[in-house]
């Protein structure tokens, strides 16, 4: 049917430039949300935010609402948010503890936790001769597709084909190894809390703005500079200023200019790679004490090819953005076609110094808090775009820049030499829609 | 309890009253005293917070960061449990270095998000004293109601002060001043630019 409304989906993506539909037609969003998001491997959530069983949590994938949520022999199930009587939701809170089973609070029909159903009140009076019996699995809570779990962070499928978890995200899983493995115990845990912003733009812009190497210069030069004024000031008086000041200054003082130094690492299904900027190893004691706990857990050698990963951004197409070495995500829910739902997580490394925890927690409440001086300016260009794009000023959207100049290597394109401003991730990310939206 | 009640006469109790009230005549002077002074606590602590309020509302940024100690502190937390700042997720914890930060940027030409430039009104009510030392510095608590108005757009936002005001020869400082914002609980529609 949808399709029959969009003829001909392969003329509005080139490889160069995409249409301007593409983020505003809420016939295609549907059609997204159809294809792509309730079918690849969707983000929920990290193990430990249900640690308990019966512990769930309120998780959308495309446009329908799940839970995540702990069994009682330790599992992770993620299941529709619906009772299977007459379509009742299971849980209004955003996040809570179910108890020992799910109860329905229409007509109290209880569930296990991973949906199966559990008792229903005069079952044997009410059913008996009918075709709702124990064995019809539409008794139960519908659970999604597929399930899996890379080091504690924890995906759904609403598909029962498609690649695996391991195979959807290829080398991307980096993302949460580099995490992961800076914790002198080889995990992290959440730390209870998320930040929820929503923006006025259609999911893909928020993508293709996390590995946008041209921005940050551009769009947060007033908070760069603001942030440099008062580092000086401070090292003046003090001799030092605390590092935070310098992940903001860096807005001002990496000029537009340097930004070509980086690159983009860009992989089959939507994945990138930004590589490089965030130098995260000064000499201070902290860094120093925390160094020595690694290689204490890890050996020389093995501490210092972890502390050694040189990644600034990971994409993980379509829903995830994580920046491994400060330890924070941003999951995107889409809301509608230019509406977009970003939840932001920080995690802590087990076994690590405080201080180091609190290098990056300062670094989530400056850039991903609600009061962020930095993704403010970020969401006011989203909304723009999404004005612009409504208008009929132009049909295209321009990702030209070193296009043609990509290097092909084996199983992925990366940026070439110098051309770490290359457009070559919303080239990358436009491909893996097109291949997605081309399937029935 | 019941019988010892029913066993005291009422003229006995009345009388009893009587006496308790009537015997420190001196503490209900004192007691009086103490009252006035609370009315004037009362009052320079309500013009203090209105100031404050008034500052946000006319922008003038560097008289709002001036009202705050040198090592005060602004904080909004996002989730009203929480008892400190500290090492945890905040939407705000800001000192006055970090507030200029913030200031010096809203003023920059190139803050897009802050062109236009956004209105806000405040009301500060429900000003209850907590305690107040014998230096005068005092903890005091307030309820919020902020209306923004940016392009055209309005929103409200709502909730609770708690500030802890030093006492100093040039008037109160704020030493640490939490807001718990009712907002803070939903998702944001857009962020906040300034302090609440
Ligand atoms: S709808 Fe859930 S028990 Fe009836
Ligand atoms: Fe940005």
């Amino acid at each position: 049917m949808l399709q029959e409304r969009i003829p001909d989906l392969a003329k509005f993506v080139e490889p160069d430039r995409v249409r301007r539909e593409v983020y505003t037609d809420p016939t295609i969003f549907e059609l997204e949300m159809q294809r792509i998001h309730e079918r690849v491997w969707i983000y929920c959530g990290h193990e430990s935010q249900v640690p308990q069983p019966g512990d769930y949590y309120a998780v959308q994938i495309g446009r329908q609402p799940m839970l995540m949520v702990r069994g009682k022999d330790g599992g992770v199930h993620v299941l529709y948010n619906r009772c299977p009587h007459r379509g009742n939701m299971m849980c209004g809170d955003r996040h809570g503890s179910a108890g020992e089973f799910f109860r329905c609070s229409y007509h109290s029909w209880t569930f296990q936790h991973d949906g199966t159903l559990r008792t229903i009140p005069m079952m044997e009076s009410g059913y008996e001769g009918t075709r709702w019996t124990r064995d019809n699995p539409d008794c139960n809570m519908k659970r999604a597709a597929r399930v899996e779990s890379y080091r504690g962070f924890v995906f759904a499928s609403l598909s029962e084909e498609g690649p695996t978890l391991a195979e959807f995200l290829g080398p991307s899983r980096i993302a949460f190894d580099d995490m992961c493995d800076r914790a002198p115990e080889g995990e992290v845990e959440i730390v209870p809390n998320c930040f929820r912003v929503v923006q006025h733009s259609n999911w893909k812009i928020f993508l293709e703005n996390q590995l946008d190497a041209l921005h940050p210069s551009v769009t947060h030069q007033s908070t760069g500079r603001a942030a440099r004024d008062v580092e000086i000031a401070i090292e003046k008086r003090t001799g030092h200023a605390p590092l935070s000041y310098h992940m903001l200054s860096a807005f001002a003082t990496v000029t537009i200019d340097k930004w070509d130094v980086f690159q983009t690492l860009n992989y089959p299904h939507g994945h990138c790679i930004l590589t490089g900027y965030m130098g995260l190893r000064p000499k201070d004691p902290d860094t120093l004490a925390y160094e020595r706990v690694m290689e204490k857990a890890y050996g020389k050698a093995r501490a210092e090819e972890i502390l050694g990963v040189n990644i600034h951004h990971v994409l993980i197409y379509p829903g995830l953005s994580v920046q491994s070495p400060l330890q924070q995500l941003r999951a995107v829910r889409p809301l509608g076609v230019d509406k977009t739902l970003t939840e932001i997580w920080h995690f802590r490394l087990k076994g690590a110094p405080e201080p180091i925890y609190r290098r990056s927690l300062a670094y989530y409440n400056l850039v991903n808090s609600p009061a962020t001086m930095i993704n403010a300016d970020d969401l006011e260009n989203f909304w723009k775009c999404q004005q612009g794009l409504a208008s009929e000023g132009g049909d295209w959207v321009s990702f030209h820049r070193h296009f043609g100049r990509d290097i092909a290597k084996e199983g992925y394109v990366e940026t070439g030499p110098n051309m770490g401003t290359s457009e070559a991730p919303m080239r990358n990310q436009m491909k893996a829609w097109s291949e997605l939206m081309s399937k029935d | 309890m019941a019988t010892k009640r029913k066993g005291a006469s009422p003229r006995k109790a009345l009388k009893k009253r009587a006496v308790r009230s009537s015997k420190p005549a001196r503490a209900v002077k004192s007691a009086a005293v103490t009252r006035l002074n609370g009315r004037d606590t009362q009052h320079a602590v309500e013009q203090f917070l209105y100031r404050q309020a008034e500052y946000l509302d006319t922008k003038r940024w560097q008289n709002y960061i001036d009202l705050f100690s040198g090592d005060g502190i602004y904080w909004m937390p996002p989730d009203p449990s929480h008892t400190t700042w500290e090492g945890m997720p905040a939407i705000f914890a800001e000192d006055q270095n970090l507030m200029t930060v913030r200031m010096n940027r809203v003023l920059h030409p190139d803050a897009w998000s802050q062109r236009p430039l956004w209105g806000t009104n405040h009301v500060v009510g429900n000003v209850t004293i907590e305690s107040e030392k014998p230096n005068g510095d005092v903890v005091v608590r307030s309820r919020f109601h902020m209306m923004e108005l940016r392009r055209d757009d309005v929103r409200h936002f709502a909730g609770s002060y708690v500030h802890h005001l030093k006492r100093t020869k040039d008037g109160y400082r704020i030493k640490l001043q939490r807001v718990d914002m009712t907002n803070a609980q939903a998702a944001y529609d857009y962020v906040l630019q300034v302090w609440v």
